[in-house]
């Protein structure tokens, strides 16, 4: 058997390099023999058990499976399924450790293995020097690299001016207004940001009415962009400045050329997603990962309805859904969205404009009625979606476009076992670990093309007040994304 | 219980930073603030289970006993049995761990320990800092190459 150890310190706070290092699928990114990385059957790359499929530059491929990981101790451990190298019972076991003097991080790599007889130098090399040296280069070359283009200003330079878009009360479009605000210097927990795309959602209109009572007029709005970290307060070890980022939570205000926000809810983001595709999809993606890997993960063989499947999350979920293994039922208002959601693989897109369906959806599953419903239709449709459901169906109602919920008396549920929830993103990406999870999983299906975004309506920031308009008339089909 | 954890990086190979520290009666020969020390009972300085009693430079006596002593990890723990500092239960570990990226020494310093609440603070910095990390400093300025 061969042992092989190296080790290394970095310069970067453990935080950092364990960012990276934990994704068991980054290594494409940063090590210089890893030229493709996939994790098999679209598992999350943080998910003990997944597996990793790599092409080696040389030609060779490895499959990978991800034995134990722990944030708690810095620790990955994983094993070699196959290769096309003779290599035997190969155990790996990266191991990071905090240099408190200096704030860097210690870098553990061993493994164990067997090779055949009288090639175990050549093969020690390859492990020791090619994969594990040549690994700690590649990660000190991709912490160094330049992150973004863009000035960057003096480190905590107290307040910095920008534009932004405000509520000046509640009301139309036109309460929109562009204002010069000051963007603080970031306090504890808080980062400075660079928008560089802000998403624009219909939560935003409800706000700006004042629907939801998440502002104070005047104050600017907005709850999902993307955009570069210029500078980052006391206790923030997760970012620097120059990281590419991206987030989707409350509190309004992302409206603005630059702005001052608590850090955790920041996730960096991957080279292959754009800022424009992430200002575009922060909202909507997270909200079908979590619809369909959380609230009640689909498996293959499920029959599912789909609710405004040509809508912005309706799209993602009718591919995502389809490409977990799940037969997809979705609702349209006409035969031009029809045949969009068909193209997303919705299965059999139904023709409506009077919320009724019941009858349709019975009949395309052969009288059994669905496993899920996601709903962000509200009440108009909650008659309809209990008779839908197949016994011991779930419905979830994640939005109310036709108007909140009546109360749903218990009787109707046990009519058919149904079970029903009223879930919130914000909820499920409280936490920064779960943010990430969810983060990772839906970027790792932009990357595999499981879902697909197509942005057509880019507005200036300036002309917030004209993409609100374009949105309550429906004159938008998919993201809409302002430029600061 | 306080837990106080200090690493550094030292430049030299972990053989040599061990064959300096695993003296357990050394301190006076690479910490900034150890007058002087011997090992009670005529004990040698690496059996386990032997006494050290050490006079700090600012006059304070401690008294310490030697738990674990590897050679194969390049590792040892101890306690305190009697201190000045006003803490219990004190059991601490010193690790070294090769860095093979430029043959240098990664070296851990951990202690926990009980103390009175309103004193965890200073405590923590007291050992962390000026006892672990002084030691750590005065080791680089042994080693510098």
């Amino acid at each position: 058997m061969i042992r092989v150890t190296r080790s290394a310190v970095i310069d970067a706070p453990i935080e950092r390099v364990w960012a990276i290092l934990r994704d068991f699928n980054s290594h494409n990114a940063w090590h210089p023999v890893v030229a493709e990385s996939h994790i098999e059957n679209g598992e999350a790359s943080d998910q003990v058990g997944c597996v990793r499929n790599f092409t080696l530059k040389d030609g060779n491929h490895i499959r990978e499976q991800l034995l134990a990981l722990s944030d708690q101790d810095y620790v990955s451990t994983y094993c070699i399924l196959d290769a096309t190298l003779p290599m035997r019972r190969y155990v790996a076991t990266v191991r990071l450790k905090r240099v408190t003097d200096g704030d860097r991080t210690f870098w553990h790599w061993e493994s164990t293995f067997d090779v055949p007889r009288g090639r175990e130098k050549e093969f020690a090399d390859l492990v020791g020097k090619g994969v594990y040296e040549g690994g700690f280069e590649g990660l000190r070359a991709f912490l160094r690299r330049p992150r973004a283009a863009g000035p960057r200003p003096a480190s905590n330079a107290g307040s910095m001016q920008t534009s932004g878009v405000v509520a000046t009360s509640f009301g139309g479009p036109d309460v929109l207004q562009t204002r010069t605000l000051d963007a603080r210097a970031p306090g504890p927990g808080e980062v400075r940001l660079r928008h560089t795309a802000i998403g624009v959602n219909y939560i935003d209109v409800y706000v700006r009415k004042g629907l939801y009572r998440m502002i104070e007029p005047p104050a600017p709005i907005g709850m999902e962009a993307a955009g570069v970290v210029q500078d980052v307060g006391d206790g923030v070890a997760h970012l620097l400045p120059g990281d590419r980022v991206a987030y989707a939570a409350p509190p309004p205000g992302a409206y603005v050329g630059v702005r001052t926000m608590a850090a955790d809810q920041l996730v960096v983001l991957p080279d292959h997603v754009d800022d424009e595709t992430a200002a575009a999809t922060m909202l909507k993606g997270m909200t079908a990962e979590y619809l369909l890997h959380r609230t009640r993960p689909i498996r293959a063989g499920d029959t599912v309805l789909v609710h405004a499947a040509a809508g912005g999350v309706g799209l993602l979920l009718c591919q995502w859904a389809k490409a977990l293994g799940a037969r997809v039922i979705g609702t349209v208002s006409s035969e031009e969205k029809a045949r969009l959601a068909r193209s997303r693989g919705c299965d059999a897109p139904i023709v409506t404009k009077d919320y009724r369906f019941a009858q349709q959806v019975r009949q395309v599953s052969g009288g059994r009625g669905v496993d899920v419903i996601y709903d962000g239709l509200g009440r108009a449709a909650a008659a309809e979606n209990l008779e839908a459901l197949a016994f011991t169906g779930h419905w979830i109602s994640y939005g109310q476009a036709s108007g909140p919920l009546d109360p749903v008396p218990a009787e109707t549920l046990s009519a058919k076992s149904i079970t029903m929830t009223r879930p919130v993103l914000f909820h499920y990406t409280a936490e920064r670990a779960t943010l990430n999870q969810i983060a990772g999983r839906m970027f790792e299906a932009l990357r595999q093309g499981t879902i697909t975004v197509d942005l057509r309506h880019r507005y200036p920031l300036g002309a917030a007040a004209e993409a609100h308009r374009a949105l309550e008339a429906r004159q938008t089909t998919g993201p809409i994304v302002l430029l600061p | 219980m306080i837990k106080v954890y200090t690493s550094s990086v030292i430049d030299a190979p972990a053989d040599a930073v061990w064959a300096q520290i695993r003296d357990f009666n050394g301190l006076p020969k690479w910490t900034p603030f150890v007058a002087e020390s011997r090992i009670e009972g005529n004990q040698p300085a690496d059996k386990v289970g032997c006494v050290r009693n050490f006079r700090l430079k600012d006059g304070g006596t401690i008294r310490e006993q030697l738990l674990t002593l590897s050679d194969f990890d390049f590792q040892c723990t101890y306690s305190i049995l009697e201190s000045p500092m006003g803490v219990e239960n004190y059991v601490a570990t010193l690790k070294l761990t090769p860095v093979t990226d430029g043959n240098r020494t990664f070296a851990e310093w951990w202690a926990e320990f009980d103390c009175a609440p309103e004193r965890e603070q200073e405590l923590s910095r007291l050992v962390g800092q000026q006892v672990f990390q002084g030691a750590f400093d005065q080791l680089k300025t042994l080693f510098r190459r």
